[in-house]
Formats: structure tokens, sequence, C-alpha cells
């Protein structure tokens, strides 16, 4: 087969590009742990609270020091539980300080949704049966928004909450 | 030299022109969806008669993607194979069997969207529960489509074997590996339709693998979209240079694409699901890497364009580096609907490779820009092929002609649509990498300012989609036109030659068992090992849920 | 593939590759496009 020699440069460039682009991501997957979300951890969907982190009580924002945060959720049509405050009203806002580690850990108790904090990384598919976890760095000061990305049902669109950034 | 047995009679025009009366009827319904959602969207419309956003919106993708495609294809497939290779009696016969399987799941599963029992949107992943017959009638589409297939696949071993030794030709090829492309990826799509779904909402399964129906949906969903491409490719390799009164640049290449096609299209579905737990992010990153062998193809596509036009336009005497692209029939339309489309997508494929880029995933999975991404792909790239195809196809079909009117019109057409697309599809982007998501109703999200920030480019895509709809509307009077009230006449059926003095093609380009053979180890290297993982390390399976999407 | 059947006779020399300065140039604006965008998603990618 023969080829021209203009389209064995394009060829050469091209392809020399592809691999540049999967060198960068390959080093930063496997070199620097930026991995996409992938957790492998299991959980029976009806029964989410045997797992410590989705208990009530541990549900939403948890200090672990300074530095580190966790933010526990669990996601139901259609809504985000973040759980309780002391008198019993639920949370509808999440609270990191900017510049600190924040662990979150999402799972579902009935379909699939989405766990997207506008305008970070924090990008997830939640799936039955699963845990999603990310863990990130917040380094801008502001209001985000968290927001269900995946369709869940006719009331998908309204379900959301802030993420205030201090 | 004229075959006698390669004209078109009025028999198998029937057939080609049923496929394409549902494609335009589609084109219609599934066009005035999308104007509906992006009015809702943008906060300017509430729908009436109860009638939910993601209704329409699932009826907006399934008759635009699944239906509107998958008929103009299987239908200018038939027109292509019955000019290069032939049809006899008995493969008509069947292929209108096929015709009539698919009719019946299509008219089932719209029928199941429209009562509201199947607001489930075109990937209906479980545990959604849509009312049975919607996945029965989905399960028909893609049984009549193996049908057609098959004919396809007889077709050309049928000419073969009349033709011992000949090389095929190209475009019958060409439709053969977009119908094996096709037949294999359906394989596993139809595997969680009639294995899970269907006795899942039947009430027979108790539960369903969710991470086990997605992979087998993705296994299916990313050659889906090459299966529309290639149709277009066989346009642009084959039938453009003919237009443009020029040679196909190399018979060759245009079949080593196809077949890198036919291999690196398929075991890829991981790149859909980059963001989902519960699968090994080695695998995700392999199947990146495959992904990205999928690109080389369209890098030796968008060469071989290019070449073509400028070896014509220079053989027509047009000198200095872009002299030839500046003498391009640009008032033809049948050349320039479907240039823009090959110029749409530069940035739909530049978006594709973004998209799969593993890790960047994360910045647009689920956002409006992936909406936007395939916007310009499906309905600009391929939808503008098609519609350039149409302009000499159903004239060739009804035994009439493409006025000079018509022409001219048909290229307003395609300029209204390219000025549509640019303002929808580029909002769509900007407001994605803002992290606006894709597939949801009207929302100010509590109020937040990055919500609200949102709107205007909702607003935008409201714009754009006007602007498409004008374009769809001005596209069904032309098909209208040219199927009923176009003079009566004679319209050529393009179709490109080599050059004489052309290099031949090497044989092993028509090996089929080496080629149908490495895209099997291909995708038992890409999947057997995290597919077994993903059943070893399940969790439990999930009951249906129909209340969410309100059919109880 | 010196055992294909010859289409034709190569009449004399080897067939001059046709002028693609063109081609070559338009598709190096494309791979230029397509990289600056890879590298600007990139970019947002790392600074969030």
């Amino acid at each position: 087969m023969h080829l021209h020699k203009y389209e064995k440069i394009w060829l050469i460039f091209g392809v020399g590009s592809l691999l540049l682009f999967l060198t960068i991501i390959g080093f930063g997957a496997f070199y620097k742990g930026l991995q996409p979300q992938s957790h492998m951890m299991t959980i029976d969907p009806e029964n989410v609270e045997a797992y410590d982190a989705f208990k009530q009580e541990n549900l939403g924002v948890t200090k672990v020091n300074d530095q580190k945060y966790i933010v526990n959720v669990v996601a139901t049509a259609f809504n985000f539980d973040l759980g309780k405050n002391e008198d019993g009203t639920p949370l509808k806002e999440i609270r990191i300080p900017k510049g600190a580690t924040v662990l979150f850990q999402v799972t579902t108790k009935d379909v699939v949704h989405g766990f997207s904090i506008a305008g970070t990384n924090v990008n997830m598919m939640v799936e039955p049966g699963y845990i999603s976890s990310y863990e990130t760095k917040l380094d801008k000061y502001g209001e985000f928004t968290l927001l269900c990305n995946e369709y869940c049902g006719l009331g998908h669109h309204l379900m959301s909450t802030k993420v205030e950034v201090y | 030299m004229i075959n006698e047995k390669l004209q078109l009679t009025k028999k198998d025009t029937r057939l080609s022109m049923a496929f394409i009366y549902v494609a335009f009827i589609s084109l219609l319904i599934g066009g005035l969806m999308g104007l509906l959602q992006t009015f809702v969207r943008s906060g300017a419309l509430t729908l009436p008669w109860g009638i939910n956003y993601y209704q329409i919106l699932t009826v907006h993708g399934v008759i635009l993607g699944l239906v509107l495609t998958t008929y103009f294809i299987i239908g200018f497939q038939y027109a292509l194979m019955k000019k290069t290779v032939g049809i006899t009696i008995k493969e008509r016969k069947i292929a209108w069997i096929g015709f009539w399987i698919m009719l019946v799941g299509t008219i089932m599963t719209a029928v199941t969207i429209l009562l509201g029992k199947a607001s489930v949107l075109y990937t209906f992943y479980a545990p959604l529960k849509a009312h049975p017959a919607f996945y029965i009638g989905l399960a028909l589409v893609i049984i009549g489509s193996w049908v057609a297939c098959f004919v396809n696949f007889h077709q050309l071993f049928r000419w073969k074997k009349d033709n011992k030794g000949e090389k095929s030709p190209l475009l019958a090829f060409m439709v053969v590996i977009n119908m094996l492309l096709w037949l294999i990826a359906t394989l596993g799509v139809a595997a969680t339709v009639i294995i899970q779904f269907i006795p899942w909402s039947l009430g027979y399964a108790e539960t369903i693998n969710v991470l086990v129906s997605r992979t087998l949906f993705w296994y299916f969903g990313h050659p889906l979209v090459y299966f529309w491409l290639l149709p277009a490719y066989m346009a642009w390799y084959a039938i453009i240079p003919k237009v443009i009164g020029g040679k196909i640049f190399s018979d060759s290449l245009a079949r080593l694409s196809f077949v890198l096609f036919l291999m690196f299209s398929i075991p890829v579905g991981f790149h859909h699901q980059l963001t989902e737990p519960g699968i090994d992010p080695t695998w995700k990153f392999i199947q990146v890497v495959l992904t990205f062998m999928v690109i080389i193809p369209s890098l030796l596509t968008a060469f071989s364009m290019f070449a073509t036009f400028e070896i014509t336009g220079r053989r027509k005497g047009f000198t200095g580096l872009f002299g030839w692209f500046k003498h391009l029939p640009w008032k033809d339309v049948r050349f320039f609907a479907p240039m823009i489309g090959m110029l749409a997508f530069i940035p739909a494929g530049t978006g594709g490779i973004i998209n799969a880029s593993h890790q960047l995933n994360a910045v647009v999975h689920n956002t409006i820009w992936v909406t936007g991404h395939f916007h310009l792909t499906v309905a600009t790239t391929v939808i503008l092929t098609f519609f350039g195809v149409s302009y000499w196809l159903v004239p060739v079909l009804t035994g009439r002609k493409l006025t000079k009117k018509i022409n001219n019109l048909g290229l307003i057409q395609t300029v209204v649509w390219a000025v549509g697309m640019s303002f929808m599809s580029g909002s769509m982007h900007i407001a994605g990498l803002l992290g606006a998501p894709r597939r949801s109703a009207y929302s100010t999200y509590g109020g937040t300012e990055q919500a609200s920030d949102w709107i205007g480019y909702q607003i935008g895509q409201a714009i754009g989609g006007s602007i498409l709809f004008i374009g769809i509307l001005l596209m069904i009077y032309i098909f209208i036109n040219l199927a009923f009230f176009a003079p009566k006449g004679n319209e050529e059926f393009p179709l490109a030659e080599e050059e004489k003095d052309a290099e031949p093609t090497p044989k092993f380009l028509e090996n089929w068992k080496l080629w149908i053979g490495l895209t099997v180890v291909l995708i038992l290297f890409a999947y057997t090992i995290p597919f077994i993982d993903i059943i070893v390390h399940s969790p439990a399976g999930s009951p249906p849920f129909d209340w969410p999407i309100g059919n109880q | 593939m010196s055992d294909l059947p010859k289409k034709n006779k190569h009449s004399s020399l080897q067939k001059e590759d046709p002028n693609l300065r063109g081609t070559l140039i338009s598709v190096l604006l494309l791979g230029t496009f397509i990289a600056v965008s890879w590298f600007g998603v990139f970019a947002i990618f790392v600074s969030r």
C-alpha cells in the first residue's frame, strides 16, 4: 500500500500527539494516582447503615483534623441525605474550609445517581450496591452546586445542594 | 460498463424508500421534541397536559438516535448494495421481513413512551423500570436490523461466488463492514435487553445486575456511534469524489480505515463508564488506549478527503496553496451539505478525544458538554451527510430530478443548520465546562450563583434549537418535494471510480476471517477479565423502580 | 504485492506523487486545533 510522503508526516504528527496525550494521562493516573473514580467496595443498597460511614449519625461533613475532612452522603430519588443537625432538621449545605483535603463517600439506596460538584473535579456515578469515593482539595473560595447529573426520575433536576468553600 | 442487473427497479426503490420514509417522519417528530426541550430548559415554557420533560426527552433520543439513523442507514445501504452487487428476489423478500419486524418494534416502543410508561431516556439505565413493551419493542428493532445484516452479507457472498478472484466493490465492502460492526455490537444490547430487562420487567426475575447491564449497554453504545458515522464515511470516500468530478483518492486506504473501525470501535465501551465504581481503573485505561486507536482511521480519512479535493482542484487547473479549496463546487448541495458535515467533525472529533481521556473525563462527564459533543457528531456531521445523500438518492429512488430551486433551498438549509448548531452546540460546550448537567429539566438548583450563570447558555440553546427547527422544516419540505413533486427525470447515482492507473488494492484487505478474528480477539482481551471481575464482585441485584419515572 | 493481478501496465517510471501541500497544511492546522483544545481542557482539570 502506497502512502504519500505528506500522509506519513501527518500520521507521525497525529499518532505522536495521541501518544503524548496518553503519556500525560497515563503518568497522572499511575504515577500521581489521579485515577478516575473507580472505588471497588460493594454494599447492600437496602441496608446501607450496615456500613459505618452511612450510619445516620455519620452522614454529612466530619472533621478529621484541620487539614482533613470526610463527607458521607446517601443519595435517593430525589435527595442527597447529609444527616440532621441537633434539633433534627435535615442539613442542606456542605461547608468545607479552603485547601483542606476532602474525601467524598457516596452511595445510593435506590436507582443510579450522579454526584457532581460543578466547577470541581468531583464527578462520580453512584450505583446501587457500590460506594463511590473521591478525594480532592477544594482550592477556590465560593459557593458551588452539588447536583445529581445522571437521570434518576421525574424529580431529577430538583436533586441538588449547596457547597460552601470558606 | 452498465450492468443490467445493477439498475434500480421499482421493487428496489420501494424497499429503500420504505426505510427512508420512516427516517424523515422521525426527523419531524424528534426535531419537534428537541425544540420543546430547549424551551423548557431555558425556563420559557411549561409543557401542557401533564406532559413531562423527560418523556419528550426520551422520545427525542429514541426516535432520532435509534430510529432515524438506523432506518436511513439501512435504506441507503440497500440502495448501495443493489447498485454494486445486486439483489435477488429472495434477498429482497427477506429484507422486507426485516423492515416489518423493525416497524412493529418501533411502534411498540413509541406508543409505550407516549403513554408515559417509559420515561427512561434512550439509555434506559436499570434499575429504572419501564413497561415491558418498551424493551420488547427495542428487541424487535434490533432483531429486525439483524435481518438486514444477513441480507447484506449474503449479497456480497453471492457476488463473490459469481465473480471469483475479483475485488469486491468498495461500497459493498464498506456496507458489509458496517453491518458486521452492527451485528457484533448489538449482541451486547440484545443480551442485556432479552436476558436481563425483559424477564425483570415482566416480574420473572426479582433483581437485575445494574453494572452488568450498563457494561453490556456501553459495549454496544460506542460502536453504535460508528454505525452512524461509517455510512457518512462511505459517502465521503466513494460518492463525494464523483460529485466534485474527481476520483477515489485511494481504495486501499479507504478499506484499511474501515477495517480499523471494525476492530477498534468495539473494545472501548469503558470510556463511557470512566467515573463508575466497580470497574478496575487499569482496565479502564486499557480501553482508553484502544479508544485512541480508533482515532487513527479518522486521521487517515481527514487526509484522504483533503487530498481528494486538492488533486481534483489541481487537475482542473486551480493552482496556489488553496486555489483548489476556493473552487470546490460550493453551490452544489450534494457536496456542500456533506462538506459542512466534514468540517463539523473537526471540533466534534476533538471533543471526543477529550471525553475519552481517562481522568479528564471528570471535567465533562454527564455535563451538557457531552450533549453538545454528539449534536456535532451525529446531529451535524452524520445528519448533514445524510441530507447531502438524500438530495440525489431520493430523486433517484422516486424517478425525479433535483431542481435548481431545491438545490438552492438545500444550500440555505445547510447554512441554517450550521448557524443553529453553532449556537446550540457552542452554548452546550461552554455551559458543560462550567459544570451544567445534561438531561435535566429547568432548575435553579436551589438558587446558586453557578446555576444562574447557566441560564444564559440555556437561552443560547433555545435560540439555536429554534433555528435548527426551521432547518428541519426546510428539510421536510425538500424531502416531500423530492419524493412527490419534483419533475420526473433521471437523477445521477454518483458512484466514484478509482484512477485508471491506481495501485492495485492488496488482497489481505479482504481477508474477512483475519479481520473478524482480530476483532473478536480484541473484544475478548478488553472485556473478559474485567467482566468476570464485575460478576464475581457483584453486590446484591436491584429490584425494579417504577415510581421515579411515574410508571406505577 | 508483486503477485497481484496487474490491472494496468506501469507504463514507464514510478508515478510521481501528486502535489498535496495544501492538504498537508490543512491537516496540520486540524491537528493543532486538536492539541490546543486538549491541553485547554487538561489545564482546566489541573486547575480544579
